[in-house]
C-alpha cells in the first residue's frame, strides 16, 4: 500500500485515495468536438495511456478532504516524483518530460481545443 | 496409559524446553506428556512419534521434517472448545495442558489409510494432472470431482470458528522494523534502540535468539552466546522506544514499507483470557525495514526421500539443543556441506549413535571434519544415499560412491540400516519479503543460493537472509548496515568506536568457506524408476519425474513449471522445495541456475487465517448499515426490508396472513384509489450553491436548468461523457444561486463524486459549491387521489392545495408545526407531494401523516409497491432499465435532450453514428398473452422459441410485475430495434422445460397514458 502525500492533509495510506487515471485530458467543448470526426473524438473519450514508467495521473483524497490533485508516479517502482495541483502542469524535469512525450499532446482533439475557446457559457 | 519419553535426553541444558514443568496433551486420541516450551513436534518426537500425516495426492506416510515454519508435512488440526483450526504446523504449535491435536488427510487412520492406494497408481497423477483432466467437455468434472475432493483433504474448518474466536487489527508506526530476532536481528535492534528512534522487532518463534538457541557453543562479546541473547533481549524489552514481539510472523511486505504481521496472542495458552484476542494483525508503516529473516536448510532429492524418519539435519540439531530430544537411535547423516557435521557433533555429544556420514564431496577439508574424524565417526566422502527404504518409517538406505560431475553412482550399492537420516543440501536465505517488495535476487554460484541484491533505500537484508552465513560476519554486517540505515533517519547518529566490531565465535568454521557441492537430484542409475519417488515438493507431492515430464512437454520457464507441476504452490510456498526444483529444471535444460531464474514470492509468507484478515469487520460490522429516522415505525408495523446500497428500506408491510404479492397488490391498489405514503428519505440530496450553479447544472444535465424559475422543480437526466445515462432526479431552484438536487438512492455518492471531479478538474473557473445533505432531511412522499385532502388537513395555514400549489413547484410551510419543504412532484403518476423535514422530525412527521390519513384510507407502501406504481406509468429506474450502455434515445426520452444548449456532458457522444443505429436495444413494454403470468426479470426475449441453441437474443426484460390496477402482468424490456416492433409477438424461453412465455410488444406506459391523474 502506497503512502501518498495529499497536498492538503499530508501523508496518508493509499486506501484513503482513489486513482482517476490519466491526467491532462482536456475536454473539448462542444464548439470543438462538433468539428471532430467520431474517431478523433474517441481519442478523447476512450483512449488512455498505460506506460511502463513515469505516468501523470489524477488522484482524489476520497476518504479525506475529497480534493483532486495530480501525481507523477513510476508505474514500475511506484516512486512518486511530483505531486502538483489539478489544472496545472508538472514542474519537475521528469514530470515535464512525461507530459511532453504523451501522444495526446499531438492528438487532434487536444490541438483543436487549444485554438478554440473552451466551454463557452 | 501415558507413553514414556523414550527419546528425551537426560541432561538439563535445553535452551527452550523447561523440564521442570510437565504438560499433558492428546494427539490422535492418545495421551502424551511433554514439557513447557515444547512444540507439538518436539513433544511427539520425544515419544518416538514421527508419522504425522498422509500426503496430499498419493497419501504417502509423512513425518516431521523441519523445526519451524518451513515444515511441509506436519499439518495438524487443533481442537479447542467447540472449534477446531486446521493446517497448523506441528513445528510451531506450542503445547499446553489439555491440548487436543489431530492428524489430517488420513482415512480411516494414519497407519492404515485406504486412499494410499493412490500411491500404487501414481501414473494417474502426472505433472499437469489438473490441466489434462479438467478439459471440455465439462461432464468429466463430475466424474473426477468427488474423488478429487475426497483425496484433496487439507483440513476441515469449523463453521462456528468466528463466533468463538476473536481477531483484532492494530496499526503501528516506527522508524525501524527489524524482522527476525536471531543474531542479526537482535544486533540490529540493539544498535538502533540506543539512538532513541522507535524500533519494532518481531520474531515468529516464542523465544528470541533464532539459530543461537541451537548453535551456541561459543562466546559473543566475551559471554556465552546464550547469555548474550538473554542480555540483548532484556535490554530491548526494557527500552521504552522498542516494541518486542515474539510469536509474530511478518507475512507481507508491501509498498512504502507497509508491513503486515500476525501475532499469535493466546493460541499457546490453555485458558484463553477473555480480554485478549486469539491473534492480532499488525499493520505497520515503517520508515526503514531490516530483514534479518535467516536461512532455511534445503533437503537432498533422492528416491524415497519423503519417508518418516528422514529429517533436515539442522532440524535434528535444533531438537537436540532446544528441546533435548534425539529423534533416532541409529543415525546416518547425508550432506553436501560442512553444516551437517555440527549435527553429527550434537548427536555425538547427546550420546547418539552415528552409523556414518555420507558426504557428496570428494575431499572436504575443515576443522569440524577433523574434529568428527577424531571422534571415530565414519565418513564416506564422494558417496551418496541412492535410495531410502521403509514402509511407514525409514529402515535402511542404499549407498554408493557417487560422482557429482557426471551425476551417477560409480560403484556397487551397499546397504545400511538406520532409523534416522539427517539430510543437508545447503542453505536458502529467506528472501520472501525482499521478493514480495519486488526486490531482485542474485544467484551465488559458490554458496549455491539466491540472495537479495540489496539496492533499495527503504529496506535491507542482513545476516544469513543476505547470504552471509558466518556468525562473526553476520554480527558485524548487522552493526554496519544498521548504522548506515539509521544515519539516514537520525542525522545526528554516528557509529561509536565500541559498536564497530563485535567479537563473535572463532571456533564456528562451518560457514567460513561455505561452499556446498551442487547435487540437485541423486541419480540412482535407473532414473525412470527412482525419480517417481524422489520428492521435491512434499506438500504438493511433486516429484523429480514430474519436473522432467513438464520439461519434456515444453514447460521451460520457472513460472510455467511451477504452475504446471504445482511445485512450490502449497501452503509452505516451497520453502524447502523451490531451489531444488529450479536446480533440477536447470540441469534438465542444460542451463545454469542463474539463467533459469526464480519464481516471485508473494504474500503471505506463512498461511494466514482469514479470520485474522477480517478482524472485527464481520457480522453487523462488515459494512455500515444506514437506517432512516422512520425505521422504528416500519419495524413496529412488521415491515420486510430490502438493502439498497448501504440503506435498509421498507420493502412491503405484510398484514396478518398476507403473502408478499397480496401485500404489494394491496399497497399498490390503495395508493391509486385512496392514498399511499412511502419513506423516501434515502434519496440522494445535494445542495448546489454559487453564482455559477445554474450554468453548472446546465452542463451536467441534458436539459436546461439555467432558466428554471425560483421555486420551480424540474426532472433532469445526467449522462456520462460517453452519452450513457448515469443518474436522474428532480432538481429545484431555491434561489438565484441555490439549487436542491435529488439523486437516486444508490447513485448519491457517485453523483456527488462525479460533480466534484468536474468542478475541481474540468471547470475550475466555475464558482459552485456542493454539499451532501442526504442525511439532513427526512422525506415522506404522499401519493393518490386523497393526498391533497390529507395534506390540507395537516397544514397549519388554510390553503387550497390545487389552486396554490401547481405541479413541479416547491413550497416552504409547516406541517403539524414542523418546518417543511414540500415538492409537488410524482413518481407514481398520481397527485403527489414529497414532504422534506429536518431529519430529526422524520418520525414525528410520518406518525402525524399516518394519524391524520386514517380517515382517508392512507396506506404505507414499500419499495416493491413503488416499483410497480412507477412501472405502470412507464417511469424508468436508473440501474434497472439502464446498465451503462443505454442512452436517453434508447429509453425513448428524446424530449429531455436539449437541442438548443451549446454543450452538456455526453452531448458530442450522443451524436456519434453508432448512437443512432436503429437496431440498438430500445425500451418497450411487454404484455403477456396470459395476464396472470409474470415474466422473470432478467429473462431474454426471442422471436422464434423453436430455433436451435444458442438462440438469437432480441434483448432482455428489465422490470416485470403484476399490476393490480390493470389486473394484468406488465413488463419493460430493452429489445433490439424495439421502437419499430410495437405489436409484434416475442417469446421468453424458460428453464426446466417450461413453456416459453408469449408476450406482445407495446408502449411502456400502461396506465393513464395522458397523465390526467397527476392533477387530481
Ligand atoms: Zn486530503
Amino acid at each position: 500500500m502506497l503512502r501518498i502525500k495529499c497536498p492538503f492533509c499530508g501523508y496518508r495510506n493509499e486506501s484513503e485515495f482513489s486513482c482517476g487515471g490519466e491526467a491532462h485530458i482536456a475536454r473539448p467543448s462542444a464548439a470543438v468536438s462538433d468539428k471532430l470526426t467520431d474517431s478523433t473524438f474517441s481519442e478523447y473519450l476512450f483512449m488512455r495511456e498505460n506506460p511502463k514508467g513515469v505516468f501523470l495521473e489524477r488522484w482524489c483524497h476520497t476518504s479525506g478532504c475529497r480534493r483532486w490533485f495530480n501525481v507523477a508516479r513510476d508505474t514500475v517502482t511506484h516512486q512518486i516524483y511530483e505531486i502538483y495541483p489539478a489544472g496545472k502542469t508538472p514542474k519537475t524535469t521528469i514530470g515535464k518530460k512525461a507530459y511532453q512525450v504523451n501522444w495526446r499532446r499531438k492528438s487532434k482533439a487536444e490541438v483543436a481545443s487549444k485554438y478554440l475557446k473552451r466551454t463557452p457559457k | 496409559m501415558r507413553h514414556t519419553q523414550s527419546h528425551r535426553l537426560g541432561t538439563n541444558n535445553a535452551t527452550v524446553t523447561d523440564k521442570q514443568k510437565s504438560v499433558h496433551f492428546r494427539f490422535d486420541g492418545k495421551e502424551y506428556i511433554g514439557f513447557e516450551g515444547d512444540t507439538l513436534a518436539s513433544a511427539l518426537l520425544a515419544h518416538g512419534v514421527h508419522l504425522i500425516g498422509r500426503s496430499f495426492k498419493y497419501h504417502r506416510p509423512r513425518g516431521i521434517f523441519g523445526s519451524g515454519s518451513e515444515e511441509p508435512n506436519a499439518l495438524i488440526r487443533v481442537i479447542k472448545g467447540a472449534t477446531a483450526e486446521p493446517n497448523l504446523r506441528a513445528t510451531q504449535i506450542e503445547i499446553y495442558d489439555g491440548l487436543i491435536a489431530e492428524s489430517q488427510n488420513r482415512f480411516p487412520n494414519l497407519k492404515f489409510d485406504l486412499l494410499s492406494v493412490n500411491n500404487l497408481f501414481s501414473r494417474f497423477f502426472p505433472a499437469g494432472f489438473y490441466y489434462k483432466t479438467f478439459m471440455w467437455p465439462s461432464t468429466f468434472w463430475m466424474v473426477y470431482e468427488k474423488f478429487i475432493r475426497r483425496a484433496a483433504g487439507l483440513g476441515k474448518i469449523s463453521k462456528r470458528h468466528l463466533e468463538q474466536n476473536r481477531y483484532e487489527h492494530k496499526y503501528a508506526h516506527c522508524e525501524l522494523l527489524v524482522v527476525g530476532g536471531g543474531a542479526a536481528g537482535l544486533q540490529a535492534a540493539v544498535i538502533a534502540a540506543q539512538t532513541g528512534i522507535r524500533v519494532i522487532i518481531a520474531d515468529e518463534q516464542h523465544k528470541f535468539g533464532g539459530w543461537l538457541l541451537t548453535d551456541n557453543n561459543f562466546n559473543i562479546d566475551e559471554r556465552p552466546a546464550i547469555n548474550w541473547v538473554h542480555d540483548t533481549v532484556k535490554k530491548l524489552q526494557s527500552a521504552p522506544n522498542v516494541t518486542c514481539l515474539n510469536r509474530t510472523t511478518v507475512f507481507a511486505a508491501m509498498d512504502d514499507n507497509f508491513t503486515i504481521m500476525a501475532e499469535r496472542v493466546t493460541e499457546h495458552l490453555a485458558n484463553q483470557p477473555a480480554h485478549l484476542p486469539k491473534q492480532r494483525l499488525w499493520k505497520i508503516r515503517a520508515e526503514k525495514v531490516i530483514m534479518a529473516t535467516g536461512a532455511i536448510e534445503r533437503p537432498l532429492v533422492f528416491s524415497g526421500n519423503d519417508l518418516p524418519g528422514i529429517m533436515l539435519s539442522s532440524a535434528i540439531r535444533s531438537y537436540i539443543k532446544r528441546h533435548e530430544v534425539l529423534p533416532g537411535t541409529r543415525i546416518i547423516v547425508f550432506t553436501n556441506n560442512d553444516d551437517a557435521y555440527f549435527t553429527a557433533l550434537a548427536i555425538y555429544e547427546a550420546g547418539g549413535f552415528i552409523r556414518c556420514i555420507i558426504d557428496l564431496r570428494k575431499n572436504p577439508k575443515s576443522q569440524i571434519i577433523t574434529t568428527i574424524r577424531k571422534l571415530g565417526i565414519e565418513i564416506k566422502t564422494g558417496h551418496a544415499v541412492i535410495t531410502a527404504h521403509g514402509t511407514r518409517h525409514i529402515a535402511s538406505v542404499d549407498i554408493a560412491a557417487y560422482d557429482c560431475e557426471i551425476q551417477a553412482p560409480i560403484s556397487d550399492i551397499s546397504h545400511m540400516d538406520c532409523n534416522l537420516l539427517a539430510v543437508s543440501g545447503g542453505l536458502n536465505p529467506v528472501v520472501h519479503l525482499h521478493s514480495q517488495r519486488k526486490g531482485k535476487l542474485i544467484w551465488d554460484d559458490r554458496t549455491l543460493c539466491y540472495r537479495p541484491n540489496n539496492s533499495s533505500v527503504q529496506w535491507v537484508s542482513v545476516g544469513s537472509a543476505n547470504g552471509t552465513f558466518q556468525l562473526t560476519k553476520v554480527l558485524n554486517e548487522a552493526t554496519k548496515t544498521t548504522s548506515i540505515i539509521i544515519s539516514k533517519i537520525a542525522k545526528h547518529y554516528k557509529i561509536s568506536k565500541t559498536e564497530e566490531t563485535i567479537n563473535g565465535p572463532k571456533s564456528d568454521d562451518s560457514k567460513q568457506n561455505w561452499a556446498p557441492t551442487p547435487a540437485w537430484l541423486i541419480n540412482s542409475g535407473q532414473p525412470h524408476l527412482s525419480e517417481k519417488t524422489a520428492f521435491v515438493d512434499f506438500q504438493n507431492d511433486s516429484t523429480a519425474a514430474d519436473i522432467k515430464l513438464a520439461v519434456r512437454e515444453g514447460y521451460h520457464s520457472v513460472e510455467h513449471l511451477k504452475r504446471y507441476t504445482t511445485t512450490g504452490m502449497a501452503t509452505d510456498q516451497g520453502k524447502t522445495s523451490n531451489i531444488n526444483a529450479i536446480g533440477i529444471l536447470a540441469e534438465s535444460l542444460n542451463k545454469s541456475v542463474a539463467q533459469t531464474g526464480i519464481t516471485t514470492f508473494r504474500p503471505p509468507y506463512t498461511p494466514t487465517s482469514l479470520g485474522l484478515i477480517a478482524g472485527r469487520n464481520i457480522g453487523s460490522l462488515f459494512d455500515p448499515l444506514r437506517k432512516t429516522r422512520m425505521h422504528g415505525w416500519h419495524q413496529s408495523k412488521g415491515a420486510k426490508f430490502e438493502n439498497v446500497g448501504q440503506w435498509i428500506r421498507a420493502w412491503y408491510y405484510p398484514q396478518e396472513g398476507e403473502e408478499f404479492h397480496q401485500a404489494v397488490n394491496r399497497e399498490v391498489y390503495a395508493t391509486r384509489h385512496y392514498a399511499g405514503l412511502i419513506d423516501a428519505s434515502t434519496l440522494g440530496k445535494i445542495e448546489v450553491k454559487g453564482p455559477d450553479a445554474g450554468e453548472f447544472l446546465n452542463r451536467v444535465y441534458t436539459n436546461n436548468f439555467a432558466n428554471l424559475p425560483i421555486g420551480k422543480a424540474r426532472y433532469g437526466l445526467m449522462l456520462k461523457e460517453d452519452g450513457m445515462v448515469f443518474d436522474d432526479g428532480v432538481t429545484t431552484r431555491l434561489a438565484e444561486d441555490h439549487f436542491f438536487m435529488t439523486t437516486t438512492t444508490g447513485g448519491a455518492a457517485a453523483v456527488l463524486a462525479w460533480l466534484e471531479e468536474l468542478l475541481q478538474t474540468e471547470w475550475q473557473d466555475l464558482k459552485v459549491y456542493l454539499t451532501s445533505v442526504t442525511e439532513q432531511w427526512s422525506v415522506a412522499s404522499i401519493s393518490g387521489p386523497n393526498s391533497s385532502a390529507i395534506l390540507e388537513a395537516c397544514m397549519s395555514e388554510d390553503q387550497n392545495i390545487t389552486d396554490d400549489f401547481p405541479f413541479m413547484t416547491m413550497k416552504n410551510t409547516f406541517i403539524a408545526g414542523i418546518p417543511s419543504r414540500i415538492f409537488r412532484i410524482s413518481f407514481t403518476g398520481e397527485m403527489a407531494f414529497e414532504i422534506n423535514v429536518p431529519a430529526r422530525y422524520g418520525l414525528a412527521l410520518w406518525s402525524h401523516l399516518m394519524q391524520v390519513g386514517k380517515e382517508y384510507n392512507l396506506t404505507a407502501y414499500g419499495t416493491e409497491a413503488m416499483h410497480v406504481l412507477r412501472a405502470e406509468k412507464g417511469f424508468i429506474i436508473v440501474g434497472q432499465e439502464t446498465d451503462g450502455t443505454v442512452t436517453p434515445y434508447d429509453l425513448g426520452m428524446d424530449w429531455i435532450v436539449s437541442k438548443k444548449k451549446s454543450d452538456f456532458i455526453g452531448k458530442r457522444a450522443l451524436e456519434r453514428e453508432s448512437m443512432n443505429e436503429p437496431q440498438r436495444k430500445q425500451l418497450v413494454g411487454l404484455l403477456t398473452t396470459d395476464p396472470q403470468k409474470v415474466i422473470p426479470e432478467g429473462a431474454h426475449a426471442v422471436l422464434n422459441p423453436n430455433q436451435d441453441t444458442p438462440m438469437e437474443m432480441l434483448g432482455h426484460v428489465s422490470s416485470s410485475y403484476y399490476s393490480p390496477n390493470l389486473k394484468h402482468s406488465i413488463a419493460m424490456a430493452l429489445l433490439k430495434g424495439g421502437f419499430n416492433r410495437k405489436g409484434q409477438i416475442v417469446y421468453i424461453p424458460m428453464l426446466n422445460g417450461e413453456q416459453p412465455i408469449k408476450a406482445k410488444i407495446v408502449d411502456p406506459i400502461f396506465f393513464d397514458k395522458k397523465g390526467d391523474r397527476l392533477h387530481g
